[in-house]
């Protein structure tokens, strides 16, 4: 410790009456102290930044490599490849968007209401509401997805309903399902297992936002000449807006990337992106840098649209 | 549509008075509010005064529409408002912790009702309002970054500008400290006088209902207790509960043994026989509870001392002394009650120290007279859980 | 007219009540069909009752494996990401650090991140630096507590966040050093979020599939199997094994709701 600075350590010392070996103790532990936090964060953050951030850029070299299953690859940096997966699968990357964009809105449009319902009517049955919207998500969402084959089935009592009130050829006339009396393996029942798989992570955040509404707020629109609906609409939306931002994202974000929905519930018309990535990854494509190409693509676009999204709506607390 | 901010029919009803006629409200087996019926003029500053589960603020949500009664009427005028939705009547709340729209700001705040009304231009009555309420300068701000204080005025002005035939205020100081509070009872006052509104007010604060209001309804277990003028109320209250609820009261039970001149002579238990004016009892019968307030006492060394003609009860021991600064308050056992109340002025006479011999009188024409069939401590406790 | 404004007063429980049996529907049938008796090899169509699958849950053993691998690397994602997540939370509820921006960012993306990149990326990194051979068991395991991390984290932080940090200081204030604080105070009113964080973790973990097909290997998870049996055919026994977790999860919910409900319908 140079001259300077011990001066200046018992001037420090003298000025509250403490001894120099008082503050040096002191300040020992300040040091431990201020070391404890990263000692917390280091494990987790570590793992995260080796297995989440460095394989961003594993993707992103696998993504400009070329060769073939047999002979390997190797990094060559063909940034060509991007241009060879889009001219050859932007149907699908196209496909993707328009499901996971449906999905999302429907989503929203359902766990709004249902939000609404529980936060504000639900009284003390509001935590096991809750509860049940969650409940799903611990029985395999596969499962759960394959009954949707059953409930969608051709003789099943759904489309009998849906012929009776005559809204399959409505489906079909709007080219969501291929025929008037089938509903499987059609964008129509792929949307749908979507919105059913995403529709809790879409819930959860509305509801979190809401439930934090004074109830009051209402009464009090209510009071100033605002119909429930102008109440909803001037007061409850505003509010639970960071939390619909929220919800849509948690929604689209793994929507797009789903390829388990499209897979059990489509057909070969409904084949989306993440069934090429896969296929092409670890199946029979075999060109993993297309692979790899494309899952870039992917997850550019999603932080592009996410963040552009986030911008508009003019929020940044997400999560 | 914008002359609705000038006129205060803001739902295009005639003005008039407030009824409430035989309303209930139950809550499942709960009745809040029983078989109640009120007048309340308009253009007066009217007072609900009670302790918390007495009804009171459901009588009020039953004004603005909040709540349906369960039975009975609500008349604004002549017009039938009890199904009328609260977004449909021509009258506005201040909230209890106010309820201020926090994505809004303070402008947009005021200009709300307004707007739902679909009144196009708001930014002059917006501004006025802003004006009244003298927070134009802060007029951008949103409701977090104000004091307490200063919430409470937007939400005033947010229900005051739609010019409503009644403004309804429930607690509305309650969150603010001592100081501030008797500020804003002052200036609500003045705002009240100024816009001529009818106002009515829930509180179980009786020293801001008496500060304010014209007229007070004390309120218990769902039904009023009495109604009156803040004067009437205190020097002559009619049950036990408002004796003990609105300020302090000495209370004796005993019984009415003939009447001298205007005065009815009842003897205490101990058989000290003290006279109240006949004018000023409400016993039916025999069973009499006398009543003074402490501030009417004077407190003696000896019986000598006492002027004549004054009630006195003798053989006091004084068991506490605080001084107060402007008045010294005694608690004082006598024959007939363990603890008595004896507030005196502070004029530099003589203070006494517990553990005094002392004699307590008071004028005969200060006293007032209970029925004697009620519950002697109504209201005491209620009174402490108010934490007025 | 009394009927049009029932409607509207209950519009919003009806359309609730509605999304409710879209939402639960589907478990039913799962249920169900536990019950059914295919002819064929897929469990689609409702044929025959029969317990048949209830009395063979394994399905002659064909699902031991799958589902003890499952349970396996679950219960260790959930042990590894709890105490991770858990410290991350203390060190970003309780202490200041440089950085800050940065640990939020590496949090908050996972959770952004479409399952397939988080998959893709693992996959290209584990084939760049270790080969196909290193796919399996460890593979697996690395990427579920990597996305079970930062959901530990904002659950446990949140419990964290509605703690009174008075409650500590009243604690050393009463003579309790720091060691003697944590445990005593500051643990046990953590627990229930770190155990909420736990079994979401587990939850997480054991229905994962999408990231686990792409670092699996030749490895085989229940998910991954269920996927693998829709080309070749399901039987009834996936229902049974869906059935059970539904009933456990709706059994836990009922332990943890019905005394707070029965207390607040006592106190009404």
């Amino acid at each position: 410790m140079s001259a300077p600075a011990l001066a200046d350590e018992a001037a420090e010392a003298l000025a509250d009456g403490t001894t120099v070996a008082e503050l040096r103790a002191d300040k020992r532990v300040r040091r431990r102290r201020a070391t404890l936090p990263y000692v917390l964060l280091a494990p987790g953050i570590i793992w995260l930044v080796v297995f989440f951030i460095v394989p961003m850029w594993s993707i992103v070299s696998t993504s400009v490599e070329t060769g073939d299953m047999d002979t390997g690859f190797v990094l060559s940096w063909r940034w060509a490849n991007f241009g060879d997966v889009w001219s050859q699968w932007h149907q699908q990357i196209i496909r993707s968007l328009e499901y996971s964009l449906m999905c999302t809105v429907f989503c929203l449009i359902l766990a709004l209401p249902l939000a609404y319902f529980i936060a504000f009517k639900a009284g003390r049955w509001k935590n096991l509401l809750m509860a049940l919207v969650v409940a799903p998500f611990f029985t395999s969402y596969l499962i759960r997805t394959l009954a949707w084959k059953t409930i969608l089935a051709d003789d099943g009592w759904v489309v009998h309903a849906m012929n009776t009130l005559h809204i399959t050829p409505l489906l079909s006339g709007m080219g969501w399902t291929y025929s008037d009396n089938s509903v499987l393996q059609t964008p129509f029942s792929v949307v749908c297992g979507m919105v059913y798989n995403f529709l809790p992570f879409t819930v959860l955040p509305i509801y979190t936002a809401m439930e934090k509404i004074d109830p009051r707020l209402h009464e009090a629109g209510q009071d100033l000449y605002a119909s429930a609906w102008a109440t909803f609409r001037k007061v409850t939306f505003p509010l639970a807006l960071p939390g619909i931002v929220g919800g849509t994202l948690l929604t689209f974000i793994p929507a797009v990337g789903d390829y388990t929905n499209a897979v059990m519930l489509g057909g070969p018309k409904t084949k989306v992106i993440g069934t090429v990535i896969e296929q092409q990854m670890i199946g029979t494509g075999g060109n993993i840098p297309y692979g790899a190409a494309l899952s870039v693509l992917l997850m550019v676009g999603t932080l592009v649209i996410t963040l552009a999204y986030i911008k508009r709506a003019g929020t940044e607390e997400i999560v | 549509m914008s002359k609705n901010t000038e006129t205060p029919a803001a739902g295009g009803a005639v003005a008039g008075d407030l009824k409430l006629v035989n309303v209930t409200k139950r809550f499942g087996d709960f009745a809040a509010v029983k078989d109640l019926t009120l007048t309340i003029p308009q253009g007066s500053f009217f007072a609900l005064l009670g302790a918390s589960g007495c009804g009171k603020t459901t009588t009020l949500r039953m004004v603005s529409g909040l709540e349906e009664p369960t039975a009975g009427r609500v008349l604004l005028g002549d017009h039938d408002v009890t199904r009328l939705r609260p977004y449909k009547r021509p009258v506005n709340t201040v909230f209890q912790n106010y309820a201020l729209f926090p994505h809004l700001t303070i402008a947009e705040n005021i200009a709300f009702g307004l707007k739902r009304r679909g009144v196009k231009d708001v930014k002059k009555p917006v501004q006025d309002m802003l004006d009244l309420i003298e927070l134009s300068h802060i007029g951008a701000r949103k409701p977090n970054q104000l004091s307490g204080g200063q919430q409470q005025r937007v939400a005033l002005g947010r229900a005051l500008i739609n010019r409503p035939q009644v403004l309804l205020l429930d607690e509305p100081l309650g969150a603010l400290d001592l100081k501030l509070r008797r500020q804003m009872q002052i200036e609500l006052k003045r705002i009240q006088t100024e816009v001529g509104l009818t106002f009515v007010h829930v509180t179980h604060d009786q020293e801001e209902a008496m500060t304010m209001a014209d007229t007070i309804a004390v309120m218990n277990l769902g039904r009023i207790e009495q109604l009156g003028s803040p004067t009437d109320l205190y020097e002559n209250p009619r049950t036990t509960f408002v004796a003990n609820f609105l300020g302090q009261s000495n209370l004796w039970p005993g019984k009415a043994s003939g009447t001298v001149g205007e005065h009815l002579r009842v003897r205490l238990e101990d058989g000290t026989g003290v006279l109240i004016p006949s004018a000023r009892n409400n016993a039916s019968g025999d069973e009499v509870i006398v009543g003074v307030r402490p501030e009417k006492m004077s407190i003696h060394a000896s019986a000598d001392e006492v002027p004549d003609g004054r009630n006195m009860l003798t053989g006091g021991v004084v068991t506490d002394t605080s001084f107060v600064g402007v008045s010294t308050q005694y608690v004082v056992k006598v024959a007939v009650c363990d603890e008595l109340g004896v507030f005196v002025q502070n004029d530099g006479a003589r203070i006494f120290r517990p553990g005094s011999d002392v004699v307590v009188s008071w004028d005969p024409s200060q006293g007032f007279g209970l029925d004697g069939k009620q519950d002697i401590d109504a209201g005491a406790e209620a009174d402490l859980e108010a934490g007025s | 007219m009394a009927v049009i404004n029932w409607f509207r007063k209950h519009v919003i429980a009806i359309v609730a009540g509605l999304i409710f049996f879209f939402l639960l529907v589907p478990n039913f049938v799962v249920i169900w069909m536990s019950f059914n008796k295919p002819s064929g090899k897929y469990n689609v169509k409702w044929e025959k009752f029969s317990f048949d699958a209830w009395k063979n849950p394994l399905d002659d053993g064909i699902l031991h494996d799958p589902l003890m691998l499952s349970l396996e690397i679950a219960l260790l994602a959930t042990l590894v990401a709890t105490v991770l997540g858990t410290m991350i939370a203390f060190a970003i509820v309780r202490h200041s650090f440089k950085g800050r921006g940065f640990v939020n960012s590496v949090l908050f993306l996972p959770m952004a991140a479409p399952e397939i990149v988080m998959g893709t990326t693992l996959l290209a990194l584990f084939l760049n630096t270790f080969g196909v051979s290193f796919l399996g068991f460890k593979s697996i395991l690395i990427a579920h507590i990597m996305f079970c991390v930062s959901y530990v984290v904002i659950t446990v932080k949140s419990r964290l966040n509605g703690m009174d940090p008075m409650l500590e200081k009243a604690a050393q204030d009463l003579y309790a050093t720091p060691w003697q604080t944590f445990w005593r105070v500051t643990f046990p009113l953590v627990a229930p979020g770190i155990g909420a964080a736990a079994l979401l973790s587990f939850a997480l973990s054991f229905d994962d599939f999408i990231i686990t097909e792409m670092t699996a290997g030749n490895s085989v998870t229940f998910p991954y199997w269920i996927w693998n049996a829709v080309q070749k055919g399901i039987p009834p026994q996936v229902n049974v094994i869906g059935s059970l977790m539904l009933i456990i999860t709706l059994a836990g919910i009922a332990i943890a709701e019905v005394p707070k409900w029965l207390k607040t319908s006592k106190a009404r």
